[in-house]
Order: structure tokens, then sequence, then C-alpha cells
């Protein structure tokens, strides 16, 4: 078993926060993990991605290499075609759908949506509304996590315990929003599959 | 078994720990930062208390780490590469000295430059000084060598050099510590003919240091970090340091039987090294940095003893750049796959300064100042103000290293250039812009520093700077700055037209002049707000 994911988003969006869950929910699963990330000026506003390895043999270079992603996971549409040539030809694509605008030649929409429908099954997410459903729009990174989760690798419920552990200091009705969440997220993925 | 899921940068952390060290000494730089900040939040679960706070800049911290040494403990220093080139004075003269307790100096390198000014190679500066590097690939043997590191200096009495670079410092993985070892008695060493670096003792220092070069490489032979994954193709690999990783991801990924050595510990295990290349005709040399051993191994000539050695010099590997599985499967002459392309419509998303920051208040009423002379040069700085340099404020225009823009501004003022102009924030004021400013005002030299006080070393993640607020007031009084051309500015919008005023004032006064922006920066804020106990 070995699945390539690359989180992507801006900086200050929290994509490590995601990466931390998977990241736990892995390592609970005995699996071995690697998983890059990005520090420094780039947090700043700038393009962010992760690169998150899991496998149950070594892994050797924290990096994923050209074509064989299994999953890109963002959490802004235009940065989630950034990382494109990482992607297998049978990857997926799991994107939100509200934009982050904080330059001026920010894409027209169309143009983004006619491009992740031209990748293999994107799963489109309008993460922030899910998220206020689900309780509060912090926690919108959650459902990002649920839509894709069967995408990688590792059981549902390995997911939610490490939810609840990284959640748990900041009491039992955050986790429990959280992992309202990602249940909303996990139903759209599954809603989504059966409509195409 | 008991994992934890560490940075690279938290794995030297907990070894250091483990290993007994009584202190670090660093000053934040990216990717070093995290070392010390994981013994700044773990060392007070530990049974004896240790030192950890910033230190004003790389210099004084490794002369601190010696010093430490000196007096029989052990002693951790961290470092982003650039930050060796203000410590090297005493990095190069420590290895002639040599050290009492261990002493191990992390070096955290930034090959295609992610947050940085050049992709320089440290281990030219561990030949340089003629000590021991360690280079581990991996999260867990970063744990396993930090600990080596610190037994191998105390046996041989010579700092050692860890590198590591971006990729492995901010990466994380399972890390499995080991039983901790007690802290070092004090034991200061009396030693004056070892430290007493006058041209007697130090010549016989250096000879001992030579001579010492034999045992040196002995040790590479027997390194754990120097291993030989045996294959039985007739082109085989040199990897050194995380070059392994790319390395070994193709000769899985392609199921070849390629003989691969692994350097993770210099100087070079000539044996070894000589093996391989009685056993190849082709030799990849695959290094994550410059071309520092394929030049050598190379030859000023180029003659290869019949042998072809292929890397970044020959331009089988590209010669800038961290490499990758991408770049070493094409390299082995392995086809290119077939990707998807980015699409057409693809932009830039470049970092910006966060909204509702001070440093843009600053520049709005800098430029606005700017604006009406001819001359418009402001030299700066390293922090997030250098995001200044980009729209919508294109209000610096140049970022060089480390203090640089009070010195740069102060050369170009004695030049003759009007305004000399010059932005730093109050932690790079501190690492090396004070001694700038005293040249400026023994000098006389015309020029306007504005110090942008944010009250934290933020661009590295919120570090506490060595000086802010009434302290840098005291500083600049102290080195001679007149106190009617020390002054004081709150960047905030409401403020703008006063801003514009003081600004104004102080950069057409012919003398040293200091104007002193004060906010604090908002992420520093939010964050201790969140967490009030982190920062006291
Ligand atoms: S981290 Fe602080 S200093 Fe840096 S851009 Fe953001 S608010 Fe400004």
């Amino acid at each position: 078993m070995q699945t390539n994911i690359i989180l992507a988003g801006v900086g200050g969006q929290g994509i490590l926060t995601i990466a931390a869950v998977i990241d736990l929910a892995a390592l609970q699963s005995g699996l071995i993990v690697r998983q890059a990330e990005v520090h420094g000026m780039s947090q700043r506003g700038g393009a962010v991605q992760s690169h998150l390895r899991i496998s149950d043999r070594e892994i050797y270079s924290d990096l994923i290499a050209e074509g064989t992603a299994n999953l890109i996971l963002s959490v802004e549409p235009l940065e989630a075609l950034r990382y494109l040539p990482f992607l297998s030809t049978t990857g997926r694509i799991v994107t939100s759908t509200d934009s982050f605008i904080n330059m001026e030649n920010y894409p027209a929409m169309e143009e983004i949506l006619l491009e992740l429908h031209r990748t293999n099954l994107p799963v489109l997410v309008n993460a922030a509304e899910l998220a206020r459903k689900a309780g509060s729009p912090r926690t919108s990174n959650m459902v990002m996590l649920g839509a894709a989760a069967s995408l990688t690798g590792i059981a549902p419920e390995e997911i939610e315990t490490a939810i609840e552990k990284l959640f748990r200091a900041k009491g039992a009705e955050i986790v429990a929003m959280n992992i309202r969440a990602f249940r909303t997220g996990e139903a759209l993925f599954q809603h989504q599959a059966t409509v195409s | 078994m008991n994992k934890q899921l560490l940075l690279g940068a938290e794995a030297i952390a907990l070894g250091a720990l483990d290993a007994g060290i009584s202190g670090v000494y660093a000053y934040p730089g990216t990717p070093s930062t995290e070392i010390t900040e994981y013994i700044q939040k773990n060392s007070g679960r530990r049974e004896q208390p240790l030192r950890s706070a910033w230190s004003a800049n790389e210099k004084t911290a490794y002369e601190a780490a010696l010093g430490m040494s000196y007096a029989g403990k052990r002693s951790l220093v961290c470092m982003k590469h650039v930050g060796l080139n203000v410590a090297a004075d005493a990095f190069i003269n420590s290895a002639i000295t040599g050290v009492n307790g261990g002493l191990v100096v992390a070096v955290a390198d930034d090959p295609s430059m992610h947050s940085s000014q050049n992709e320089q190679d440290s281990r030219v500066y561990g030949k340089f000084a003629m000590v021991p590097v360690v280079e581990p690939a991996s999260q867990q043997e970063l744990y396993d060598a930090t600990r080596y590191a610190f037994d191998l200096s105390e046996s041989v009495l010579l700092p050692v050099m860890l590198r590591l670079t971006t990729r492995l410092a901010h990466s994380r993985a399972g890390v499995e510590g080991k039983a901790v070892r007690l802290q070092n008695p004090l034991n200061a060493l009396y030693a004056p003919e070892r430290f007493v670096l006058m041209p007697h003792n130090a010549r016989r220092q250096y000879n001992n240091l030579i001579a010492m070069q034999e045992r040196l490489e002995e040790l590479s032979e027997h390194s754990i970090l120097n291993r030989l994954i045996p294959g039985t193709g007739r082109t085989g690999v040199l990897a050194f340091g995380i070059a392994f990783n790319s390395v070994m991801e193709v000769r899985q990924a392609f199921c070849l039987d390629l003989p691969v050595l692994k350097i993770g510990h210099y100087p070079l295990p000539g044996k070894q090294i000589k093996a391989l290349f009685n056993s190849c005709d082709t030799i990849l040399v695959a290094e994550e940095g410059y071309p520092v051993y394929e030049e050598l191994l190379r030859g000023y000539f180029g003659l290869q003893n019949g042998k072809c050695i292929k890397g970044r010099l020959d331009g089988s590997l590209p010669r800038a750049g961290e490499l990758n599985a991408d770049t070493v499967a094409l390299a082995l002459g392995l086809a290119k796959k077939e990707v998807i392309a980015v699409p057409g419509i693809m932009v830039n998303r470049p970092p910006e300064l966060c909204k509702g920051c001070g440093h843009r208040d600053l520049y709005e009423a800098l430029n606005s100042v700017m604006g009406l002379h001819d001359q418009h040069h402001v030299f700066s700085d390293i922090g997030c103000y250098t995001l200044g340099a980009l729209a919508p404020y294109n209000a610096i225009h140049t970022c060089v290293d480390m203090g640089a823009s009070i010195t740069m501004a102060k050369g170009a003022a004695d030049g003759g250039l009007r305004p000399a102009v010059a932005v730093i924030g109050d932690s790079t004021f501190t690492h090396s812009g004070m001694t700038g400013l005293l040249d400026a005002i023994n000098d006389r030299s015309p020029l306007t520093v504005i110090i942008a006080d944010n009250d934290t070393t933020a661009m590295t993640g919120g570090q506490n700077s060595s000086a802010n607020g009434s302290k840098l007031q005291a500083i600049c009084l102290g080195l001679g700055v007149e106190k009617a051309h020390l002054r004081t500015i709150i960047p905030l919008k409401s403020h703008l037209a006063e801003n514009i005023g003081v600004l104004s004032e102080e950069i057409a006064w012919d003398g040293v002049s200091v104007v002193i922006a004060v906010r604090e920066c908002i992420e520093t804020a939010a964050r201790k707000k969140r967490n009030p106990a982190a920062n006291p």
C-alpha cells in the first residue's frame, strides 16, 4: 500500500492541520509516514504545498515524484491546478471551490472549473458553506479532509480518532464540530460518486 | 516501539536533549529555527535544566557554545547556512583550538533557495575548517547522528558539523528516541596552549589538526552513515546526504540493481569510494548542494582513469537546486514520463505582507516621502519587511545580508547619494545593524535609518528579538544618535500624515537620524492571545 498526497493551499489557510490529522491517523494504523512542508517566506500568503506520503514499506524520498500522486487535496481551486504534473493518470483532485484572491491577475472562475473538469473525476467542494452548516467556518479544512478521506487509504474511523486527539485540548464541543464537518465532507463525496 | 512524528529539525533537537546538552545557542533562520524552538518548548520537562534563549546573532551564539564546551559541557549551536558566514571566524578558529565538552554545530542549508539569498553548501566550510561533518538522510538518522556527533566531538576534541537541508529539516517522519544521557559535570579546561591562538600556539595546533585528518578519515570508513547498498550493475552511484533518498526512490521504483554508496560522514571514506570505482565503469555523483566532491573526483584535467563520471558538472544533473527522484531518473538514463501540464491560465501567487501589518503603513508613508525626491533608493534588509520590495509597494531596493541596509546606505551617502535611507527590523538591527550605525555616527554620514520595530522576529515565526522598544532607543542614544533626531512613529493608517511629516523632516536633515516605527506584528500578537503561557 502506498498513497502519495499533495496538499495545496495559500499560506495561512491551515493545510498543515489537515496534514497533522492524516499523519496521526496513518501512524495509528501502523503505517510509515513522510510529510514535507513549507515554512518561511511563502507562508505569508504565498502558494504553499505539502507532500504527504504513506506506505507500508520504507519510504525514501520526502518528495513525491512527478506523475505519481494519487490525490491532490486543495483548499483553494487555483492551487489545485498548480501541482498537476505530480498527479498520476488515475489520480484524483479534491478541491474547495472557495477562491482566495490576493493577486490582480487571478483567472476567471469558469476557466478554473473548466480545467478542473478536465481531470479524472474531480471532487468539488463548497467547503465554506458546508463548514458553516457544521457549526463554524473554521472547520472547512475538516470538510475537505472528509471529502478526500476515502482516497487516502486510511480507514475513516482512524481519521476520526486522530481528529479527536488533535482537537481534544480545545474541548468536546470543538471536537464534535470538527467530526461533524468531517462527516459532511464524507457524505458529499459519496453523493458525488453516486451522481457520476 | 514508541515513535514520535518529528520534523527533521526537531529530531536533531531531541537527539541533542537526549545526548545531555547543557545549552543550545542560535539565531532564528529558516530552515534551522525549529531545532531551537523544540528545545525551548521541551527542555522544561527534563530533569536537568538547560539554557535555550535566542542569541543576538550566529557569531555570539557560536562563541557562547564554544565557551560552554570549554567549561566541559555539551553544547549545540544552530543556524542557517548564511548564518555560518557570520559565525565563520569563530567556527574556523574553534577547529584550531579544539573543544572540551562536545560541540555540535547544526547548519541547515537551503538548496533551491526556498527562503534564502543563496544556496551555499556548508560542507565546503566543514572541509575548510577540517572538522568532521555528518550529513544524515532521514529523520531517524538525524536523531542518531546528533547523538553520535557529540560522542565523536568529545573523542576527537573537535567541533563536529551536522549538515542538513531544507527538505529534511521541514519534513516529518516517525523517530524513536533512546535512553537519556546525563549532562557533563562542570570541568573547565585550563589549556592556554590550545586556547590562546597566538602564532606559536596556533602553528602547533594547526599542525595537530592536519595530523588528525588521517584518523578522521579512518573513522569515516567505519561510520554507520557511510554504507554500500550492493548491486551488480556496472553503473554505480555515489549518493551524498539526502541525494541518497532520491537515488533509492528511483532504484526502488524502477527495480534497478545499482550499487549505491551512501555518504553521510566526511572526510570521505577513501577506501569505500575506491571500491565502488573499481567495480563500476560509470559513476553518478549525486550531491545535494554544490558539486564539491564531484569536482574533486574529476580532477583538474578531467582524467578519470577510464571511468565515466556523471553529475552536476557534465549536465547529467541540474547544476543548481535540489535534486529529486525525477532529475536522478533522467541522469540514470530512464525516459522522462509524460505528465499532465500546468494549465496556461496558471499565475504566480507570491507571498505578501499580512493584511493589517504595520510595515504596510510604514511603506505607504515612506513611498510618499521618497516620491518627492529625485533619487529614491531605499536600502533594506532581511525580514518580513523585505516583502516591501514586491508590488504594490516596491518600496525597498536592496536586500543582501543581515545588517547591510545601514552600511550600504552609509557607503552610498559617503559617495554622495542624498537622501540615503535604510529600513531594518528590530531583530536584524541587533543582529548586525548596530555596528554599522556606529560607523555612520563616527563618520557623520548623512543617512536616515528606519527601524521597523514589530517587537519580534516575525519572518521565522515570531521569536523574541534581542532588543525592542525603549531598549532600542537606549542603544541608539548610546551609540551617539542625537536625541533630537531619534524619533518614534506608529505605523497606522490614522497616523499617516504625522508619519509622513516625521519621515520628511529626518530624511531632509543632513546627519544621522533614526526613526523607530513601533507597532507589534499582528501575527505574533494573535499568537500571544491564543497562547498566553508560551509568551510571557
Ligand atoms: S508576520 Fe507580522 S511582520 Fe510579518 S507580514 Fe505578518 S504582520 Fe507583518
